[in-house]
């Protein structure tokens, strides 16, 4: 385990390295001056190139790179135009919030994922495995943004039991305001993991220790809580974590649906504001939540399944 | 794909192999693949409706008739009109135009890249395969719809950065199933028959792996659109997409989501009702031919 463990912590360094190049280059992808098109048109040559000291722009690239690797070794992801304030600060008061809220869609997404994967395995001809595989392609071919809106509409406006938006300061009505975003982020992963829990149970229903577990006389009921989700669980921790990118994708449209003031609402200002550099700050802590998601996934599924070790 | 090669979650095949597809079709429709025939029609419909855009649209999509604003459907607006008065019938169709045109252009590139990389990569292996594998793990690293519209607000608004950002991205899953279609071509006999018979090595990937591993990538490729048409409504309805006063389903239901409440549910629900079909069909289409392909799920 420990050999695995060190060399899975390997793998993952040339890759925190490669998310860290590809936010410096995207800087550099612009068309343009970024200083220019941060201040606008208007703005008079020197604050542009005050700004262009300001970002380093006016060193060569290779200096700006190491420049950039220095600032993000002391915990330093730059000035944000837009708050006039320092972003690691800012990333500490957001990132907690997107956390909760993909945390939250995960628990949503399993606790509607496995009865409909069960239901659609334990008949696959019946009724309900029909109704839950046009559930499936329906919620999936809806984009995101529609999902919540349409919550919003009927259980926040119309029907109103929770609010429409927002991110109230008391820790009861701020949980019970999330239920409506974690739900719409919740929905649109839920096909993909219906559709991989219900692969992996109808591969464990055809194994040998089922077969067993029937000839001994146990019940379907035992039988499918016992065995069957047990075993499809460990490949649903799987799953599950590889589609932590879907997850973040979501909270960056439903954190602005929502008015939700988490890491995706401060990406899409900085986006809407030009602010290069809290872009480049929150792509870079997004690509690095997935690469710790996807060891930790893999470190679970190693401790719940032996055989990922000796591969 | 072991843990060793990738920084990807391990996930057993059957999963895998089945989350790629939709998996939505009963038993009876397999049999005879009624899901191809209904997918095919329905975007069959689709692409006709927007290919005969100017003869079915009585009204211009793009004018403004402020006395006739927020119509319900009737006879002459057949999905009403919106908070200018501009026929949503006509809108639909017309974003079906550009909407559909992008997100299938927006395919072709990743779709030959992946394709090449993933042969290469399987074929040769070794340091070629390692750089490209972990090239791909950078790329994955960052969550889908976050990279493209980083991609999307350097490059500047409008269809090609589109292109370009979504490009930059998808290829990669191409790769990742081309490559392991290919590691498994790679070790058949016929592989080592043309090695020994001395056909080149371009020849040899050309004629026998691109035939035999583009046919999941075709399938892949229906997914991908759907991805694609996503990505274009969102990024619209965040004012990131294509530039208005061109018609399109993401700005569609972005400028009529503050009539909701008030009871105007068409200029959503119209344009909405237009992306759910246009998924439902490539899912059906998708499933449909990785059922006449034989590729088993």
């Amino acid at each position: 385990m420990l050999r695995w463990l060190v060399r899975r912590l390997l793998l993952a360094v040339p890759v925190v390295w490669g998310v860290v190049t590809i936010s410096f280059v995207l800087m550099h992808l612009s068309p343009g001056d970024p200083a220019r098109t941060a201040l606008g048109e208007k703005a008079d040559a020197a604050s542009v190139a005050a700004l262009r000291h300001q970002w380093g722009l006016d060193k060569s690239l290779p200096l700006q790179y190491l420049d950039y690797l220095g600032q993000l070794v002391h915990g330093d992801l730059g000035q944000s135009l837009y708050y006039h304030s320092s972003i690691t600060s800012l990333m500490w008061q957001r990132l907690p919030v997107t956390l909760v809220l993909i945390v939250f869609s995960a628990i949503l997404a399993v606790l509607i994922s496995v009865p409909l994967a069960s239901r659609s395995t334990t008949k696959p001809n019946g009724a309900a495995a029909l109704v839950v595989r046009l559930f499936n392609a329906v919620i999936q071919g809806s984009p995101t943004f529609f999902i919540g809106s349409m919550l919003i509409l009927f259980l926040g406006v119309r029907v109103a039991i929770f609010p429409a938006g927002g991110y109230p300061s008391s820790l009861g009505s701020r949980a019970w305001a999330l239920v409506l975003p974690a739900l719409t982020i919740a929905l649109s992963i839920v096909p993909l993991l219906v559709r991989g829990l219900r692969a992996a149970m109808i591969e464990s229903y055809s194994s040998e220790y089922v077969t067993f577990a029937r000839s001994k006389g146990l019940g379907t009921g035992p039988i499918r809580r016992r065995y069957v989700l047990r075993n499809a669980g460990i490949s649903g921790v799987s799953i599950l974590g590889i589609q932590v990118g879907a997850l973040a994708s979501g909270a960056l449209v439903i954190e602005q649906v929502f008015a939700i003031p988490g890491m995706g609402s401060m990406l899409m200002t900085g986006i809407l504001n030009r602010d290069y550099a809290l872009v480049q700050a929150c792509t870079l802590v997004f690509g690095l939540i997935v690469v710790v998601v996807y060891l930790v996934t893999d470190i679970v599924y190693a401790r719940l399944d032996p055989r990922a070790r000796l591969s | 794909m072991t843990a060793s090669e990738t920084t990807l979650p391990v996930i057993p095949p059957s999963a895998e192999v089945d989350a790629r597809g939709t998996g939505w079709a009963p038993g009876w429709m397999r049999r005879h693949n009624l899901q191809l025939w209904i997918g095919g029609s329905m975007l069959g419909l689709m692409v006709l409706a927007a290919v005969f855009a100017p003869i079915l649209a009585q009204h211009s999509p793009t004018e403004p008739d402020a006395a006739h604003a927020l119509l319900g459907p009737s006879g002459d607006h057949l999905f009403g009109t919106d908070n200018l008065g501009r026929d949503i019938f006509a809108r639909v169709v017309y974003g079906a135009r550009s909407d559909l045109t992008i997100a299938v252009v927006a395919v072709i590139a990743p779709f030959v890249i992946g394709l090449v990389f993933g042969i290469v990569s399987g074929y040769f292996g070794g340091w070629i395969d390692t750089i490209m594998m972990r090239l791909a793990d950078i790329v994955t690293a960052f969550p889908f719809f976050i990279l493209v519209i980083a991609l999307v607000f350097v490059l500047g608004n409008g269809a090609w950065s589109i292109f370009v950002a979504i490009t930059c991205v998808s290829w990669v899953a191409y790769a990742r199933l081309v490559r392991g279609e290919a590691m498994v071509l790679r070790n058949k006999e016929f592989v080592a028959a043309c090695e020994a018979g001395g056909i080149s090595t371009s020849r040899i990937l050309l004629r026998h792996f691109a035939p035999n591993v583009v046919t999941q990538a075709i399938v892949y490729a229906m997914s991908d659109i759907v991805m694609n048409v996503g990505v274009i409504v969102t990024l619209s309805y965040f004012g990131l997409g294509i530039v208005p006063p061109t018609p399109d389903w993401g700005s569609m239901m972005s400028d009529g989501q503050q009539f909701l409440a008030g009871g105007y549910y068409g200029l959503t629900l119209f344009p909405a009702a237009a992306v759910i079909w246009v998924s439902l069909a490539l899912s059906f289409i998708g499933d449909g031919l990785a059922h006449a392909l034989r590729i088993e799920r």
